[in-house]
């Protein structure tokens, strides 16, 4: 096609001289090109996992022996936000999960209420974007009990979960919050978990109540859950990339 | 040397493989690469370098590594203390950024990489030029000894690849690029709900982190020779073939080095 040497060196000539005017032109949009290119490989792999990965397809599960003995807390560890602190400080008897956004029924249930619905226990290994893994055993609500007893409404496209914890461990700082899509919301191994090696989640690990996402890195996985929101859209909460370390640059799907 | 068996695979842009042309002073000018290849090499090297570099600031986000399943934290079988931030993508440690460039040129090295193993196989080019036949196995130690002794093919001999090239490049190509990816894959927690018999294979998630880094530790083994090499015997006739396809044979009499 492209035939003699002459005409591949006159195409060369063309490249480096349009390489060199763009350069010259905006180094500036040049390089905001460049990063949006490369963030554009997450959106690939996004579609890549969903389409290689059925819905159901489940994480790997552990037996007992595998539990880690040394599940390093991660993240906040104690918040110090005033209405964290007191109600931690009531043994969390006051505490009540909201879950509203996009529902037709908003709910609002004490650990009691979410104990008494049906329960799914796992072995599953945490990956940490940093690299480690430990395994823990986790028992909680299916999320998508909830969101079924809530009844989404059908514009619902994402399930943000705010926090209560500042990773600034200040009183005001930005607090925690994550987002995950509707497939993940569903998934079979998707809980709220409100106990972890057959104990009661303790303060380090989230409680008194976690998200476990388990096909997802660690950072997916929200501590210290306040509220639960369905949205149709995320671009307009807190940085508007649909969690805390997505806003600080991290890829919002983190199944890689 | 353009005898009739050229015509065979199909050759769509360049001269045909083996194609010579003479040069003053009895030099032979012959087309080693076609363009297909000479792209794939070099968006190889950069998705390589960038996948080494940026790879080396995600290690450095929990520089330990275990066998096993899970990180046993207190003891790793090897922390790496720390690396300069010149071998570094973005320069200074930055995970989220690190992880971005890591994806993306995982995405260029895969698609480049199958494109190179369909192309090699459908052209036949692959089995012609770096699959070692029986003949050559049998003087695989022999060649080993030459090259100990920095004696390398000149002239007609290096018209094809040694058997030691033809056996390193196979094994890089077939065996520890895809073990990058397959390694690669295992570490990622969604791939691994549909991947789990790979995790089980490699003994675990850790135990693949491991592999991955070992992995890695090959390929740059294998740069530090091969461009080491690319100086030894010639440096601006093996870039200008892997530039422009072309490779100058030098005639036997004028043949460099071979006092001994």
């Amino acid at each position: 096609m492209s035939g003699t040497p002459m005409n591949r060196r006159s195409w060369l000539g063309r490249v480096l001289a349009t390489a060199g005017v763009m350069a010259l032109a905006g180094c500036q949009r040049a390089s905001d090109a460049g990063a949006n290119l490369l963030v554009s490989a997450e959106a690939l792999t996004r579609r890549a996992q969903r389409l290689l990965i059925p819905r159901e397809a489940l994480a790997p599960e552990y037996d007992v022996s595998e539990i880690s003995p040394d599940f390093k807390p991660n993240g906040s560890i104690s918040p110090a936000a005033a209405d964290y602190v007191a109600l931690r400080d009531a043994g969390f008897a006051d505490y009540r999960l909201e879950v509203g956004g996009l529902v037709e029924r908003p709910l609002s249930l004490s650990l009691a209420e979410l104990r008494a619905r049906p329960s799914r226990t796992q072995i599953t290994k945490h990956d940490c974007v940093e690299g480690w893994t430990a395994i823990g055993q986790w028992t909680g609500v299916r999320l998508e009990t909830l969101l079924d007893e809530a009844g989404l409404k059908p514009e619902a496209r994402y399930i943000v979960f705010h926090c209560f914890d500042a990773l600034t461990q200040t009183e005001d700082g930005p607090r925690y919050y994550e987002s995950i899509d509707l497939v993940d919301a569903r998934h079979p191994q998707t809980l709220l978990a409100y106990d972890m090696n057959r104990e009661v989640l303790g303060v380090p690990h989230g409680a008194p109540l976690r998200l476990r996402v388990e096909r997802q890195l660690g950072y997916k996985q929200a501590k210290y859950i306040r509220r639960i929101e369905a949205v149709e859209r995320f671009d307009d909460i807190e940085g508007g990339h649909g969690g805390y370390w997505p806003d600080r640059g991290y890829a919002w799907y983190a199944g890689i | 040397m353009s005898d009739g068996t050229l015509e065979a695979f199909p050759v769509e842009d360049g001269p045909p493989d083996h194609a010579d042309r003479p040069l003053p002073g009895g030099r032979t000018d012959t087309y080693r690469h076609p363009p297909l290849v000479r792209i794939n090499h070099w968006l190889n090297v950069t998705a390589v370098v960038v996948l080494l570099m940026s790879g080396a600031n995600i290690l450095l986000a929990h520089p330990h590594l275990y066998w096993g399943v899970r990180s046993t934290f207190a003891d790793p079988w090897l922390s790496i203390p720390t690396i300069p931030d010149w071998l570094l993508i973005p320069q200074g440690r930055n995970l989220a950024e690190a992880r971005t460039w890591h994806f993306f040129f995982a995405w260029v090295f895969v698609i480049n990489g199958l494109i190179y193993l369909a192309y090699g196989f459908a052209s036949k080019r692959f089995g012609r030029r770096l699959w070692p036949t029986t003949d050559e196995l049998k003087g695989t130690w022999a060649s080993v000894k030459e090259h100990a002794r920095f004696h390398f093919p000149k002239d007609e001999e290096a018209r094809t690849y040694n058997v030691i090239q033809k056996l390193t490049y196979v094994t890089i190509i077939l065996v520890v690029l895809p073990m990058m990816l397959i390694t690669g894959l295992s570490m990622s927690p969604g791939f691994n709900a549909v991947g789990g018999f790979l995790l089980d294979i490699m003994g675990g998630r850790q135990s693949a982190r491991t592999l991955h880094f070992l992995s890695a530790g090959l390929i740059m083994g294998f740069i530090v020779v091969h461009v080491f090499l690319v100086f030894w015997t010639g440096f601006l006739n093996n870039m200008r073939a892997m530039i422009t396809g072309w490779f100058v044979l030098e005639p036997s009499d004028h043949t460099k080095g071979d006092a001994a």
